[in-house]
């Protein structure tokens, strides 16, 4: 396994840490439930604690129509055999005290619908625990050595070139979340993906006073409390294409004003650290688990802003294609034939939001 | 936060600004005459290079005139501001359009029989 | 019981004659004007303030400023309350309110504390190896850690203050009103250049203001200073900025600045104006904060830097001991023992680990009696709440141990000394890269794009000689390089003591050898020690973020300013690297911890968003409508009667529209106004039908398409002349319609003489429909012919409507004969009041948008956004007869082609008519064909939208099933989570399928 950093240094220590499956289509359904089955048993699995929380995901309704879309993905998610459930603004209050939930609000919460088995985990630890699990079963981990170039072969892939010399190999598997399109370059392809800031901050460490995951799309926001007491927060990505991991001012300032919308006495705390990843997205904003044109080579990519919850069972599928050179039932809509025949899965209701 | 100069209004902050993804796109002229693999091409590929990007804007809220742009995606530095139908001036610009896939993809070729 | 007072006879930037009464715990005290919280506490001998984060260890104040780990307090009461203050930036005012945190029962008496007994099994990372098992009992601990965890508490309710933003342009902004700062300044603004100089501190000076043993030209320092600072203030493009912490350097010189005001300037201000800054020339004189050496108990109350140390002295009149020891590695600390001499202060020794010392200041310590004990380091300290005595040996040649005998000095306060560490955040924020300079032992500024030059301390320059030479120069070329001429002014001159080199004693040896290194901390409030790295080491977590995530150290509140450099020393120790091998984290702003209601600003409450309103509005609310929000717009849901449920309401509203006279205020549509010879082309371009054949005074129903040939927009656009269109769009559309043509406009089709300006606020619209409307309209429209041959359906005529210019169009989205009136905006509302007024003997009934879409679902007619969802085709939706098969383009047709989308079984609008009668299936429920017993099922639908039809007398649905047309009669299943609701699977029209009515 090859890093060009630090394990665990790109998206996957940056992101806010929310997982929960709850999810439109059965395509995704299907995967991110796999992901969640897995979430379920991986501490344990990896001796690691990962601080796996099933605090719950709230998902807020600012409007008819978003009652609507809601009803509508609850109901495909219960048929899909995954729990969620509706609440009412009332309901909400209770769960969440510190909710401004009065119907003079701008955007009044008209209601929301929560994974009860959805949370967050400790993202450095995944990282962590896997990297240690991987080490254990005789897999070598190389740090601060990048992938920069393919040894291609008649359209088959051969090894990589990398800042430390090549190496050779019979089959390649890239997850190269942010870079994706720039080592595809590399084997001489393109991928559907655009690279832009995401970005993410925390507040000083306070006391409880948020226990669920709270999404809004309505607003642009989501917000959850770490166990260290930080208030952990994000929106959207930056409308721009950009590997700075910096992004614009005007997407902090409109993701704390919805904060500040939605909970009031978020005002007085102080943002902490602000800090910005990259995100490949695809059009349909769901991934890429795919077979290359080139042979042997391999992506799982264009995760956009939802890799973190997927990381089990991401993993675990494209292992599988890796392995067999064939996607399975999971895997197979992810890959890359949907953009040419035009079967999209388009998420852009879940992952409105950044998550 | 980027400092964009609007050909028009002079610079202003990006957050004014609508971006509008790739530069340089034609439209294919006959897009019937396309594959399927060769029309997923014009709608869905989009040049996402770590390094100059030809890209365009739109001053939305400000003169609401679309422009090109160079910009190098590893650093945010802006090169230049140019009209739509224009190339860049600059020869790393020039050098950016000229090596980009596309010139050679079959959409474009496409779209260049309606020109020539 | 009175307190021993910390006070000095003299000296100090406070004000004596104004006493300042404060709580602190709940206990009264009283401090000067001038005083910080933290100065104020010290003069009143309140050395323990804080507990530590993990082991509630007892804290005192470290540090002068904003760097700062421990003395964090909770500032004010009830819903003005604020966790996580620093005391040390606190401006004392009367009657501050001020308690300390993360302690239970009492500061004093901290159950707590137990931890620090405990630390042996709570390293670094213990969390990740423990609370396993049972599987699934992590959120029971989880519970417990949580309660432990944070700092402060958040208010109970809404801030009851407010904050402003502020934009601002500048030829050259300066961080930092230091000596460099300063400098910097001067040169700039004497040139003419707009300049903006920024400090966090409440008064200009940075550390000119706590210099008691630096003169310029021949003065004290705070004496020159106040000459330099009113030159600055006579400068009319110079503003200066106080309270102010420049907290982030994004790109293209674009700077976010927090001012505090309001507690200073009265509650009646803003609490903080948030600065945004766009400058040319960005000049750095952020300084540097000294960093404490990592020794054994080195934490304990009384402990403090020892530029603290001096601060407290020279602009405080405190001093935080009685007899205070130094302890260092530099000459610098040598100056706070003089300064503690000067004021009277006993002072048993200094501690400096380097064997040879010389130089002036060493020199002038002897001179004054000083004991110095050189080659000699701390190895262990005692007193619990505050410091009772430290114990001192001699080290060995390379550090790495001690020898000879163990000396225990009694002293109450210890001031350490570990070098200092240039402020270069926001050099690295902005993209700068760092490079290590081993002669300060610290990361300085490298290189960078953007246009930013760091000086003085920041930039690795410890004199204030240098200081103010690098500032002037910087500032004068900055001015030069925005345009501005340089005006020459000679240099002050400076006399200061000259320092010779520090050494770098990163990790001071523990007293007994072999033994672990547990209570040397390195990042005071995340409780990180020497251990704790030593342990991340051993366990792979090398690199430098790892050891930042796995230890915490730096991530804190002071985001690690004194603790950085420690750590990765420490580290660098461990692994037999250099530091610039271990490397360094990234910095991100904010520099300082930042009010995020500052970020807010304004956009919240009723101005987060616009609310967009039509002009018949106050008639809507005089008659008790609901409102639902569509888009940023607030609609008319429908008009409740006294008594009446909202079913009853729209039952009653769509009977009226069927059987005699609606009114619907249409006036949110988008319109956009079309014009140019090309714009019949450019239709024909975007929508799915032909347009090149619409006559005037014509209007046509249209499909807009994205490139991928899923359903966009819809709309009706009507021929006004020859070259001129009123287009139509979805309420919600109209935006992004807009947009979408203008792009195609300027980008693909520059040739198209065509021209786009949205109308959509500049008409009201009154959307009268029923078979009574035509009758209504003529009582009020007398110069236009309104038969059914004279103005056709799909058609528009201008005229006069109850004296007003109109345009009237006959289109319909209710089935019914219908007039689209459209007036002046400024004319909606007296339009809307003659409709009612002469439609009432009619049985005119307004309805609102839950009526109009009853009305439309039964008709069939789709909604944008309702029965689409961006992965829907004019074919899913039965529309074939909208999609030209003659046009050779148009956008989406060649996305129309694709193979996926031609699938027979896509889902397809149906109408689905529940068995029960009663039933009306919920919107977004979703369609199986086989009911299992419980989940998974598998899903060929869902429904779009569903209404009880009053015209009908029966629920009607629309859904989106897969293959739906072919499933015409059928049966199929809709289990929801309590009941399975059976419906036929119907054409999705259930009334008037023909259209004849709307024709009439």
């Amino acid at each position: 396994m090859l890093e060009k950093g630090w394990i665990g240094g790109g998206n996957t220590g940056r992101n806010t840490t929310i997982i929960r499956s709850n999810y439109l289509w059965d395509e995704s359904a299907a995967i991110y439930e796999h992901a969640m089955k897995l979430w379920e048993g991986l501490s344990q699995e990896l001796n690691f604690n990962l601080m796996f929380s099933q605090r719950g995901v709230l998902t807020l309704a600012h409007s008819e129509h978003e009652l609507r879309e809601m009803r509508r993905r609850v109901e495909a998610i219960r048929l899909n055999g995954i729990d969620s459930d509706v609440l009412t603004p009332d309901e909400i209050k209770r769960l969440v005290p510190i909710m401004d939930t009065s119907p003079n609000l701008r955007y009044p919460v008209m209601g929301g619908f929560i994974q009860r088995r959805g949370g967050t985990a400790r993202h450095d630890a995944v990282a962590w625990g896997y990297a240690r699990a991987a080490d254990a079963r005789g897999v070598d981990i190389i740090q601060n050595c990048a992938v920069t170039g393919f040894r291609i072969d008649q359209g088959t892939v051969r090894g990589v070139e990398t800042t430390r010399g090549p190496i050779r190999a019979s089959k390649v598997a890239c997850v190269v979340a942010g870079h994706a399109g720039v080592v595809a370059e590399m084997a001489g392809f393109r991928l559907p993906v655009t690279s832009r800031p995401l970005q993410a901050l925390v507040s000083e460490p306070i006391k409880p006073i948020l226990d669920v995951v709270i999404m809004s799309n309505a607003v642009h926001m989501y917000v959850s409390q770490s166990d260290k007491g930080e208030m952990v927060l994000g929106a959207g990505t930056d409308s721009y294409n950009s590997y700075t991991q910096r992004g614009s001012m005007t997407v902090i300032e409109g993701m704390l004003a919805a904060a500040v919308e939605l909970f009031p006495c978020l005002s007085r705390l102080s943002m902490l650290r602000s800090w910005g990843g990259i995100v490949d997205t695809c059009p349909d904003a769901s991934p890429i688990i795919s077979r290359t044109p080139v042979r042997n080579l391999y992506f799982n990519c264009g995760w956009g802003t939802g890799g973190f919850k997927a990381t089990p069972g991401s993993g675990h599928v494209f292992a599988d294609l890796v392995a067999r050179d064939e996607p399975n039932a999971i895997a197979a809509p992810f890959s890359l034939d949907r953009f040419v025949g035009g079967y999209l899965i388009d998420e852009h209701g879940a992952a409105g939001v950044a998550h | 936060m980027l400092l964009i100069n609007c050909p028009w209004c002079g610079p202003r902050d990006d957050a004014e600004f609508h971006y509008g993804g790739e530069a340089h796109i034609l439209r294919p002229a006959n897009p019937s005459a396309l594959s399927d693999e060769e029309f997923a091409e014009y709608l869905f590929l989009q040049q996402n290079p770590r390094g100059l990007h030809l890209e365009r804007w739109c001053h939305s809220d400000g003169c609401r005139r679309w422009f090109n742009m160079v910009r190098d995606t590893a650093t945010n530095r802006i090169l230049e501001v140019y009209p739509m139908g224009e190339l860049p001036s600059s020869q790393s610009g020039l050098a950016a359009w000229r090596n980009n896939w596309r010139r050679n993809s079959a959409a474009e070729r496409n779209a260049r029989n309606r020109v020539e | 019981m009175r307190r021993r007072s910390n006070r000095l006879e003299k000296g100090g930037r406070v004000d004596r004659t104004r006493p300042v009464r404060f709580r602190f715990d709940g206990r009264d005290f009283e401090g000067l004007s001038g005083d910080t919280l933290a100065s104020a506490l010290l003069a009143n001998d309140v050395s323990l303030v804080a507990r530590s984060f993990k082991y509630h260890r007892p804290r005192g104040i470290v540090a002068l400023g904003v760097e700062e780990p421990n003395a964090l307090v909770q500032c004010g009461i009830g819903n003005g309350t604020t966790p996580n203050q620093r005391a040390t930036r606190i401006e004392l005012t009367d009657g501050l309110i001020a308690a300390s945190q993360n302690r239970w029962p009492l500061l004093r008496a901290d159950i707590g504390a137990i931890n620090s007994l405990l630390s042996p099994l709570l390293p670094a990372g213990f969390y990740y190896k423990t609370f396993m098992w049972p599987p699934g009992w992590w959120l029971r601990y989880e519970h417990w850690i949580r309660r432990v965890a944070g700092l402060g508490r958040a208010p109970p309710g809404p801030d009851p203050d407010h904050y402003r933003q502020v934009h601002a342009h500048c030829d050259v902004l300066v961080v930092g009103a230091g000596p460099a700062g300063l400098a910097a300044a001067a040169a700039a603004g004497r040139s003419g250049a707009r300049v903006i100089l920024a400090d966090e501190q409440s008064e200009p000076g940075g550390s000119l203001l706590a210099e008691d043993d630096v003169e310029i030209d021949g003065r004290p320092a705070a004496d020159w200073l106040p000459t330099l600072i009113a030159d600055l203030q006579a400068m009319p493009e110079l503003t200066v900025l106080t309270r102010t912490a420049v907290n982030g350097l994004h790109d293209h010189g674009f700077l976010t600045m927090l001012q505090n005001r309001a507690a200073h300037e009265g509650t009646a201000r803003p609490r903080c104006t948030l600065w945004k800054v766009r400058a040319r020339h960005v000049v750095l004189a952020t300084g540097a904060h000294e960093r404490p050496l990592v020794f054994a108990d080195n934490d304990r109350p009384g402990i403090m830097l020892a530029s603290a140390v001096r601060g407290y002295i020279t602009r405080y009149g405190v001093t935080p001991g009685r007899r205070v020891a130094v302890f260092c590695s530099n000459d610098d600390a040598y100056r706070t023992a003089l300064v503690l001499v000067r004021h009277g202060v006993e002072v048993p020794a200094i501690i400096d680990v380097r064997a040879n010392t010389a130089g002036p200041l060493v020199d002038a310590a002897r001179a004054a009696g000083l004991t110095v004990h050189a080659g000699h380091a701390v190895v262990g300290t005692s007193g619990w709440h505050r410091l009772r005595s430290i114990t001192i040996r001699q080290l060995s040649g390379d550090g790495q141990t001690c020898t000879g005998r163990r000396r225990t000095i009694r002293c109450d306060a210890l001031a350490v000394s570990g070098g200092w560490t240039p402020a270069v955040h926001l050099f690295s924020q902005g993209g700068g890269s760092l490079a290590w300079d081993e002669a300060i032992g610290a990361f300085l500024p490298d290189a960078t794009l953007q246009q930013v030059t760091p000086v003085g301390g920041c930039a690795g320059t410890m004199s204030v000689a240098g200081c103010l030479a690098e500032g002037h120069a910087t500032g004068g070329a900055a001015a030069c390089a925005a345009g501005h001429e340089e005006i020459e002014a000679p240099l002050p001159r400076v006399l200061e003591h000259s320092q010779s080199l520090p050494d770098h004693l990163w990790t001071v040896p523990h007293g007994r050898p072999g033994r672990p290194l547990a209570t040397h901390f390195v990042d005071f409030q995340n409780d990180v020690t020497a251990a704790d790295v030593h342990l991340a080491a051993r366990e792979g977590y090398t690199s430098v973020e790892h050891l930042k995530r796995y230890t915490t150290t730096g991530m804190g509140t002071d985001q690690g300013k004194t603790s950085n450099v420690n750590a990765l020393a420490i580290m660098g120790e461990v692994l037999g690297s250099d530091i610039p091998g271990v490397g360094h984290t990234t910095f991100r702003p904010p520099y300082t911890p930042a009010a995020i209601g500052a970020y807010a600003g304004r956009t919240i409450g009723a101005l987060f968003d616009p609310v967009r309103i039509t002009a018949m509005d106050p008639w809507h609310r005089a008659h008790g409508a609901a409102f639902e929000h569509v888009g940023q717009w607030m609609r008319a849901w429908y008009y409740p009667r006294p008594g009446e449920s909202m079913r009853q309401a729209v039952d009653r509203e769509v009977t009226a529209a069927r059987e005699a006279v609606g009114l619907l205020d249409a006036s949110t549509l988008g319109k956009i106004d079309i014009q140019g010879a090309d714009a019949a082309e450019f239709l024909n371009r975007v929508y799915t039908n032909s347009w090149l054949r619409l006559q005037p005074g014509r209007a046509r129903y249209g499909l807009m398409l994205g490139e991928d040939g899923m359903v966009m927009d819809d709309g009706v656009t009507t021929r006004l002349a020859e070259n001129h269109f009123h287009m139509t769009t979805t309420t919600g559309g109209a935006g992004t319609v807009l947009d979408w043509l203008e792009e195609w406009l300027q980008t693909e089709w520059p040739d198209l003489d065509v021209r786009l300006t949205s109308v959509t606020e500049h008409w009201a619209v009154a959307a009268l429909c029923g078979p009574r409307s035509r009758e209504l309209l003529a009582r009020l429209c007398t110069d236009i012919d309104l038969s059914a041959e004279a103005f056709p359906f799909m058609s528009m005529r201008e005229g006069t409507v109850a004296g007003i210019p109109a345009r009237i169009f006959r289109i319909s989205f209710s089935g019914e004969i219908s007039f689209e009136i459209n007036v002046r905006r400024r004319h909606g509302l007296a339009l809307w009041e003659a409709l009612v007024a002469a439609g009432e003997p009619l049985g005119l009934c307004p309805y609102g948008t839950e009526a109009m879409h009853v009305l439309r679902a039964e008709k069939g007619f789709i909604i944008v956004g309702q029965e689409t969802d961006g992965t829907v085709t004019p074919f899913d939706l039965g529309m074939d007869w909208i999609v030209s098969k003659t046009k050779t383009d148009f956008i989406g047709k060649r996305g129309l082609d694709r193979r996926d989308l031609l699938a027979p079984d896509r889902k397809q609008l149906v109408g689905l008519l529940s068995e029960d009668p009663r039933d009306v299936i919920p919107e977004g429920a979703q369609v199986v064909e086989t009911v299992r017993s419980r989940p998974p099922m598998t899903m060929i639908g869902h429904v779009t939208s569903s209404y009880h039809s009053p015209t009908c007398g029966r629920p009607i649905a629309l859904a989106l099933v897969k293959g739906g047309r072919s499933m015409l009669g059928n049966t199929v299943s809709i289990p929801l989570a309590n009941r399975v609701v059976g419906a036929v699977v119907s054409e999705p029209r259930f009334f008037d399928p023909e259209g004849e009515r709307m024709h009439g």
